[in-house]
């Protein structure tokens, strides 16, 4: 497994790198990117603005909306978020059946050796938490050969950044209706970060054989595959207000000026 | 259930000596049925002259859970044979999904855009995904029938 490690990658830039290696790479990668540059609103594949997002908060500051090519959730992400990528071939993990579950389990297993003897880490519900509390959502995409799973770690957050999300129509179960605040946690309540990220290594290194990607062959992958178009894109100012425009809540109220 | 209303209409029609157009077989928890025809990637495929009917098997359904989205190509797309067209979402992950024959795209399930989890609950009938005008019909030759596909299925399930 080639492993590249990144800082303050803008996370836009990190999601294009990940789809075009999954989508043209033969190989198995391991990426960690700590912190985007900016705070971002990262959607999922099948994301709609107007019902997670409180989009006149967002237009009036100005925060980029992102729409990724993995399903899932919406997150906001910002220097303090810790980025963990798999991207492996279906035969990568022996024994390892390529749908949702069998790969949420086993980096579910993977992160139980990160986390051991440091809070009461669990995997519930496709999510990593520390009690009942999530510190790190993750995100698949899964095609004939190849699998994706790449989670954002709350290492740590700006409270000011939850007004920007509603709650969402989709939620788990343990979450029993909690607002933001009371739903996440810290993950530097539990372990610095350069141990978080040794730890991540390590635990890695005892399901493959982890070598530092060059850059040339990160190059020599994008350039190789020139003609790869990501789907994950940036979306625009005019798609936000047209989607504020036609919230039902939004709408009528710009209707009636 | 499509499942249990087909075992239904085959024992009645059994008992009453008629023939109907499909009958089930039921391996372990997945169905799948005797007159499509399926490939490695888990997608049927119904023909009917030169058009096909194509969906994700039970197979694909039950492993992937609860489909919460589904994209859909457009009208009039070129597809080929082992080629991706779409994809479904469940709980957190994307999976492509993959054309069994080549041809273009005339008719997507446009029900599926209000009721993704009718993949879930009729994989077969009322959870198919589009349609295609094949452009070559020997292509189904490569695909899997019925007994062959289970087969197929239960070998991948024992690897895991």
């Amino acid at each position: 497994m080639n492993r590249i490690k990144l800082k303050g990658v803008p996370i836009l830039q990190q999601l294009h790198l990940e789809e075009c290696l999954l989508r043209t790479s033969s190989h198995n990668w391991c990426i960690i990117n700590q912190g985007t540059n900016r705070p971002t609103i990262v959607m999922g594949v099948s994301g709609k603005p107007a019902e997670l997002l409180k989009i006149e908060s967002v237009l009036c500051d100005q925060i980029p909306v992102v729409r990724r090519f993995t399903g899932g959730g919406t997150v906001v992400v910002d220097p303090n978020t810790i980025f963990v990528t798999f991207i492996c071939n279906k035969d990568a993990v022996a024994g390892l059946q390529p749908y949702p579950q069998p790969i949420m389990s086993w980096t579910g297993a993977l992160y139980n050796k990160v986390f051991q003897g440091i809070g009461d880490f669990h995997l519930r519900e496709n999510d990593y938490v520390f009690g009942d509390r999530k510190f790190g959502g993750n995100a698949q995409s899964i095609t004939k050969n190849r699998w994706i799973h790449h989670t954002s770690f709350l290492w740590d957050y700006e409270v000011r950044n939850m007004a920007y999300w509603k709650l969402p129509a989709r939620a788990p179960e343990y979450r029993l209706a909690r607002g933001h605040l009371e739903f996440i946690c810290r993950m530097k309540d539990s372990m610095s970060r350069s141990e978080f990220i040794s730890r991540t290594i390590e635990a890695t290194k005892t399901r493959f054989s982890l070598r530092p990607a060059e850059a040339e062959s990160i190059e020599n992958t994008a350039s190789v595959n020139t003609k790869f178009c990501p789907t994950t894109r940036l979306l625009t100012k005019h798609e936000l207000e047209a989607a504020a425009f036609a919230s039902p809540s939004l709408g009528s109220l710009s209707r009636s000026f | 259930m499509a499942c249990s209303r087909l075992m239904w209409a085959t024992r009645a029609a059994s008992y009453l000596r008629i023939s109907v157009p499909f009958t089930l077989r039921v391996r372990g928890f997945s169905s799948v049925l005797k007159d499509l025809k399926y490939a490695d990637s888990h997608e049927w495929v119904k023909v009917d002259g030169i058009s096909a009917t194509i969906g994700i098997t039970d197979h694909a359904q039950d492993h992937l859970g609860d489909v919460v989205y589904v994209e859909l190509p457009e009208v009039g797309a070129s597809i080929s044979q082992g080629s991706s067209f779409g994809a479904v979402e469940s709980v957190k992950a994307t999976s492509d999904v993959y054309s069994p024959v080549s041809g273009k795209v005339i008719q997507v399930n446009e029900e599926l855009n209000s009721s993704p989890g009718l993949i879930n609950a009729s994989p077969y009938e009322n959870g198919w995904i589009i349609k295609v005008e094949m452009s070559d019909k020997d292509e189904t030759n490569k695909l899997m029938g019925s007994d062959q596909y289970s087969k197929f299925c239960e070998e991948e399930d024992a690897k895991h």
